[in-house]
């Protein structure tokens, strides 16, 4: 990474803490990135963003606040970044995907907590991660308990906003997240000085929409057989979509489809087409969470599909652009939204109608259920997930796992034994 | 068609060759070094059989030390070897309960032997071989010795669940004058409630498999048929079952080549 020591300084870092995560970024990244074969070229941008991770984008957002510009922080894709981008703010993810972090959460949180929670707000406390230190705001929700308890303790060092997400999807929970996104545009506009018109909305709509339509297509490729982008890769990228520019965002991955459209027609994918094809589905994978991915693909089988917040429940579904006034977008925006299937909703079978679609449309072989550690909701959901699956004569495996090397080899065994079960 | 597999175990490496009729088998402990007990085990039992290294056509490794060796044709998860090996040495089960020296393990079968669902647990030691051994060594007596003296004895209950714990836990039971035999009887059925637990996640059935160092302890068993309330089959080569799912799958990549 170039120097940014500078810009570090300035966004009050620990520097020396932070030169370690820098110094064991890049041999993870080779040994799940680089050691690919025949990656496609269009994934040299991608490759440079985490490279250049905790500097290019921050400097843009350095700059963007300069010019007195406002950075909103989201852990969840719950958060409509709509209204965020319409009222001229930037809207960045903030989730945790490294055990680096994790001691610094532990040292507020209880250790059987989630991993995904802990890093989050070690990253924050340790001031190891210039995102974490750019945003002016925290947008938190109340998703899981967790978290819901994780930002009373976070907001004692930074601003944070909690959205009430309801628990069921009634017709009156709908309305009150109508509700909730109203105030929720408030709080937009008064921290931003800004109001937001109908316009800007309409138009920022368009943006986002446009980001879901360039991953909408990148995960289209990975329907054909044989597959022309490893599941490693559609990660990632997904993973910086997060967080990069919406539109050059869209442009390079646009960029990107063009060529995996070019191997598609010429038959040339990155696994043999007799590999078994295989779904995650569970809790979401923040960067740099690569860690079931690298298993199941180094035991070689494709990583075809995501069913989780870092896979198809970031992009499926599109908000409804036929509204003119901010109440008729709002309610648009409230109805896309309701649709993402997580497990902190009851009930949730949206989530095993679509994981049922998914193995279809994706010619799935064999679907790994993984949650991370300590997560009740979707290690209780798993149950009815994995019910469905077999009645419908689907194999499926559950795992739960953390952010640590430790269990590695145990997941791999397990991994391999699933396989072995899928056939030869 | 001379087939061969080693079931390279954290306690114990068992390799087996088979011929189609006659299946040669033996056992060794592992020791610190899963590559030389590979090497040893397996030359010792190509001498026993009095076949040599050329002759075996296939030769697949499964167990805990399965990727340190080279000289397998072709590597195997021990959960599909086990459940292979189990429906051969038990035709018609349908459920496999392994417990190895350091893992446990809960197969759901077809009659072929294949793997239709499983469970795991790797990651703690209590409910395991070496759980029985850490306990023996502090009561001073075999491993073997332990279904003997559990015999007929009421179960003392065990309150830990770690087994270092459980170690200091035996060690104050016997100061306080507590018979050794309950004592491990508390300790059998400690394992037996653990796995019984991960069992029945897998469905019920009446047709139970046990295989593995641990199956050998009669004592673990009797606690394991009360916990789940069916009787509980133990082969004679239970400890081979690994070893021996190992050849037979090495028989069928043999026939397909």
């Amino acid at each position: 990474m170039a120097d940014y020591r500078n810009m570090w300084d300035d966004l009050g870092m620990d520097l020396e803490k932070h030169d370690l995560l820098c110094e064991a970024l890049p041999d993870a990244f080779h040994e799940v990135y680089i050691s690919q074969q025949d990656r496609p070229e269009g994934m040299d941008y991608y490759d440079f963003v985490v490279a250049e991770i905790h500097g290019v984008r921050p400097a843009e957002l350095v700059e963007h606040r300069k010019k007195g510009g406002k950075v909103f922080g989201t852990f969840c894709v719950y958060v409509p970044d709509e209204i965020i981008f319409a009222a001229g703010a930037i809207a960045t993810g903030l989730c945790g995907g490294s055990q680096f972090w994790v001691p610094g959460g532990e040292k507020v949180l209880p250790a059987n907590t989630c991993p995904l929670i802990k890093a989050s707000v070690g990253a924050r406390l340790d001031k190891t991660c210039p995102f974490f230190r750019l945003a002016d705001i925290y947008i938190g929700e109340t998703t899981c308990d967790g978290k819901k308890k994780a930002w009373e303790i976070l907001s004692e060092d930074v601003p944070v906003y909690v959205m009430d997400l309801p628990q069921m999807k009634r017709e009156k929970d709908i309305a009150a997240w109508t509700e909730e996104i109203k105030l929720f545009l408030n709080k937009v506009e008064e921290v931003t000085g800004t109001k937001v018109t109908p316009e800007a909305l309409a138009e920022n709509i368009k943006l986002i929409a446009r980001k879901r339509k360039a991953l909408e297509r990148l995960y289209n490729t990975r329907k054909n057989s044989p597959v022309p982008i490893s599941g490693r890769d559609a990660l990632l990228i997904t993973q910086i979509a997060f967080y990069d520019d919406p539109e050059r965002f869209s442009s390079k991955t646009n960029e990107l489809c063009d060529e995996l459209d070019k191997r598609i027609a010429e038959g040339n994918g990155v696994f043999p087409a007799d590999a078994p094809r295989i779904m995650i589905t569970g809790t979401p994978m923040a960067i740099p969470n690569w860690k079931l991915h690298h298993i199941v693909e180094t035991c070689g089988a494709p990583v075809v599909v995501e069913e989780t917040c870092t896979g198809v429940r970031y992009f499926e579904n599109s908000v409804d652009e036929t509204g003119t006034t901010l109440d008729e977008q709002i309610q648009a925006l409230a109805k896309r939204y309701m649709k993402v299937n997580c497990a902190c909703f009851t009930p949730n079978e949206g989530r095993v109608d679509d994981i049922l679609r998914l193995v279809k449309e994706y010619k799935v072989d064999g679907v790994i259920d993984c949650n991370l550690q300590f997560c009740g909701l979707y290690s209780t959901e798993s149950y009815l997930v994995q019910q469905a699956l077999k009645k419908a004569g689907i194999p499926v495996m559950h795992l739960e796992t953390d952010y640590s090397e430790q269990d590695s080899e145990q997941i791999r065994t397990r991994v391999q034994a699933f396989l072995e079960m899928l056939g030869d | 068609m001379l087939v061969a597999g080693i079931d390279i175990g954290s306690m114990s490496t068992k390799a087996v060759i088979f011929n189609g009729q006659r299946l040669f088998k033996t056992i060794a402990p592992t020791g610190w070094s899963p590559r030389q007990a590979a090497h040893q085990v397996y030359g010792r039992l190509l001498n026993q059989s009095g076949y040599t290294e050329e002759q075996i056509d296939y030769l697949i490794a499964t167990g805990y030390g399965r990727v340190s060796i080279d000289f397998a044709d072709r590597v195997v998860t021990e959960i599909t070897c086990h459940a292979r090996g189990a429906a051969y040495l038990s035709p018609g089960t349908d459920l496999v309960i392994d417990i190895g020296g350091q893992d446990s393990k809960v197969i759901r079968i077809n009659d072929e032997g294949q793997v239709l669902d499983f469970a795991m647990n790797d990651k703690c030691a209590a409910g395991t071989g070496r759980f029985l051994q850490v306990i023996a060594n502090a009561l001073g007596v075999d491993v073997s010795d332990l279904a003997a003296l559990s015999k007929g004895q009421t179960p003392l209950a065990l309150n830990s669940m770690c087994t270092v714990f459980a170690e200091s836990e035996v060690i104050g039971l016997l100061t306080q004058g507590k018979d050794k035999g309950a004592i491990i009887a508390g300790l059998h059925q400690s394992i037996a409630r653990r796995i019984a637990s991960m069992a029945q996640r897998m469905g019920a059935s009446n047709r139970v498999t046990f295989t593995g160092g641990v199956a050998i302890n009669e004592g673990v068993q009797a606690s394991l048929e009360e916990q789940l309330g069916v009787p509980v089959q133990v082969p004679k080569d239970c400890q081979l079952a690994g070893a021996i799912g190992a050849a037979l799958i090495a028989r069928d990549f043999n026939s397909r080549a």
